[in-house]
């Protein structure tokens, strides 16, 4: 059997992936999947704890999670395609209208 | 492993039930109304908060909780410091709504959504101060966040409206993705999400809860807008529409340190050895580059934007002091209730100067407000006294009680530099007061009947708050010994 530490392991790859992307990337779709990665790497831990603490939580968790990441993708992408009207563009350098 | 049904007393929530049922109200009733009939959404929102308001107050003195599952502690609970904290959201959402009408109107955003996204953020945001699991701190916060979004992209097309929305959005996004992370290591360093759980099962010396602690300060931090997680303040703030603004920089801040403080007083209260330092340093940081970022600023909603910075650095300086002392979380809810008329007062003249969106958000605007609309401008200028502390208004009282706290607390340097931060703070505001007084200029302003209730309030409201600052204290202080007894017992 892999023991629980793989998998908190892999989980701490993804989620540094996710937000080394969302620091990085200049592409606001990509910068978007990151954060989905993120949310991901966030319920691989919770089923691994879960699976290795033998309690229902974090399992029930994960379709929290899961719900408010559908949720936060149709609103992020509906702001998106409003701004790609405008701008045309979905690169952040261009979203430059606000400067101190 | 199997599940059984929690046992639910839903008049424990009823203030949440009542200000979402009031958005879902809203949203059927639109459906029937002539697209052409306008702000009758603000009367329901007005309503309903109304009525959320005096059942909130009828629970002062009640503590109970519900949701609780079998064998379990319960993942919603109402004592007084979440009745305290109810009360103060609601009054910001009471006079956000009033100091939009018009506003709203006179841009072309009189949509009835507004006052349901507003409705459903606030539902949120009460939650936040009521959660005991780790669960619902994090669903209430995405409810108080998704609404945020949509409302800074509210004045769409205007592409700096959206462009807020759009950072809003990716920042919101991102520091919830690292706040839930934390709570999963929690989860995995102690078996369960509740708080009272967390509480007693945590190792003091395990890492896995040393890493919680710092994720779950992370996303904390960006809620509030503490340095150096602060990036995305001063553009949402900015872009967004101004009615948007003043009722996010009180209510995301008063809900992200309602958990804030419920998390690590209670839950992680072991470890407080941990979280004090890195609050210290976070407040610190903040102090110190929100007022001296807000000293340079030439638009008025950027400087507001970095003010509203400074002032989580003070809360934070009560948050610090909490650890050992009931009196920090008191002061701390004292802070944000005399914030939140200060704000949203000075807030309600900028929406007036502000005639046109976009129009009169410069410090120049305000040029010879004084000449030519004494009332007004003598409104602001006791806001900005408010902001800056200066007595008797209510700014002064939250910052001695921050303060008082802290040298009990034995934070003496942390005090020092939050009164040195005040002294520089009060250059910035007072600009505005000299701008107004000292030049001439010509700027228009429309106030609607609303907006000068709604200041009207806030006046009275932060003057009584600087006059009789001792009574509003006693109950704040009424609000932190229910809390810490309530976990005593772990």
């Amino acid at each position: 059997m892999i023991p629980t530490s793989w998998y908190l392991l892999l989980a701490a790859v993804l989620f540094a992936t996710g937000a080394g992307g969302v620091l990085l990337r200049r592409n606001t779709l990509v910068i978007l999947m990151c954060v989905e990665l993120m949310m991901n790497a966030v319920n691989l831990t919770f089923v691994a704890f879960s699976h290795q603490l033998g309690s229902m939580t974090g399992q029930v968790f994960v379709f929290m999670i899961m719900t408010v990441a559908a949720v936060e993708a149709a609103v992020g992408l509906a702001i998106l395609v409003e701004l790609y009207r405008h701008v045309k563009s979905v690169n952040t350098d261009d979203f430059d209208s606000l400067k101190g | 492993m199997d599940f059984q049904v929690p046992s639910i007393n839903l008049a424990i929530i009823a203030p949440v039930i009542i200000v979402l049922g009031g958005a879902i109200l809203a949203m059927i009733v639109d459906l029937f109304v002539d697209k052409d009939k306008k702000s009758w959404a603000a009367w329901v929102a007005i309503i309903t908060l109304l009525v959320a308001l005096v059942q909130t107050a009828g629970m002062w003195g009640f503590s109970g909780g519900t949701f609780i599952p079998e064998g379990g502690t319960p993942m919603i609970v109402v004592d007084n410091y979440a009745t305290f904290l109810n009360i103060t959201l609601i009054l910001t959402g009471i006079l956000a709504v009033l100091i939009s009408v018009g506003f709203l109107q006179r841009n072309g955003l009189d949509k009835p959504e507004y006052y349901m996204l507003l409705l459903f953020s606030l539902g949120g945001m009460m939650l936040m101060g009521m959660a005991n699991d780790l669960i619902l701190v994090f669903l209430a916060l995405e409810v108080l966040s998704i609404p945020l979004y949509i409302l800074s992209g509210f004045a769409w097309p205007r592409p700096e409206s959206e462009e807020a929305a759009m950072k809003y959005f990716i920042l919101g996004a991102f520091s919830s993705a690292i706040f839930v992370f934390g709570i999963a290591l929690a989860y995995g360093a102690t078996g369960t999400t509740s708080l009272p759980g967390i509480f007693a099962a945590i190792d003091v010396n395990e890492v896995l809860g040393l890493t919680a602690v710092a994720f779950l300060l992370v996303g904390f931090a960006f809620k509030v807008a503490a340095v150096p997680f602060h990036m995305w303040t001063p553009d949402v703030y900015e872009g967004a529409p101004t009615t948007v603004t003043a009722f996010m920089s009180v209510g995301a801040k008063v809900a992200g340190f309602a958990a804030m403080i419920r998390v690590f007083v209670t839950a992680l209260a072991h470890l407080s050895d941990v979280w004090v330092g890195a609050i210290i340093i976070l407040a610190t940081l903040t102090l110190i580059v929100g007022n001296l970022l807000a000293i340079v600023q030439t638009n008025i909603k950027r400087m507001l934007a970095y003010s509203s910075i400074a002032h989580a650095g003070f809360i934070l300086i009560a948050v610090a002091a909490s650890y050992n002392n009931p009196n920090g979380v008191s002061a701390a809810l004292f802070y944000m209730f005399a914030y939140l008329f200060t704000n949203l007062g000075a807030f309600a003249v900028v929406i007036a100067v502000e005639h046109k969106q976009g129009e009169g958000v410069m410090l120049d605007d305000y040029k010879g407000l004084a000449a030519r609309h004494p009332w007004l401008s003598l409104a602001m200028a006791f806001m900005m006294l408010s902001l800056a502390g200066v007595p008797p208004t209510g700014g002064f009282s939250a910052k001695f009680y921050v303060f008082r706290t802290a040298l009990e607390s034995e934070l003496g340097w942390l005090t020092v530099l939050g009164v040195v931060m005040s002294v520089v703070s009060a250059f910035y505001y007072l600009r505005v007061v000299f701008l107004m007084y000292m030049y001439e200029g010509e700027t228009e302003v429309v106030t609607k009947r609303a907006l000068k209730l709604g200041l009207g309030i806030a006046v009275v409201a932060t003057f009584v708050l600087g006059l009789f600052p001792g009574t509003w204290f006693d109950l704040a202080s009424q609000a932190t010994l229910t809390t810490f007894q309530a976990f005593a017992g772990g």
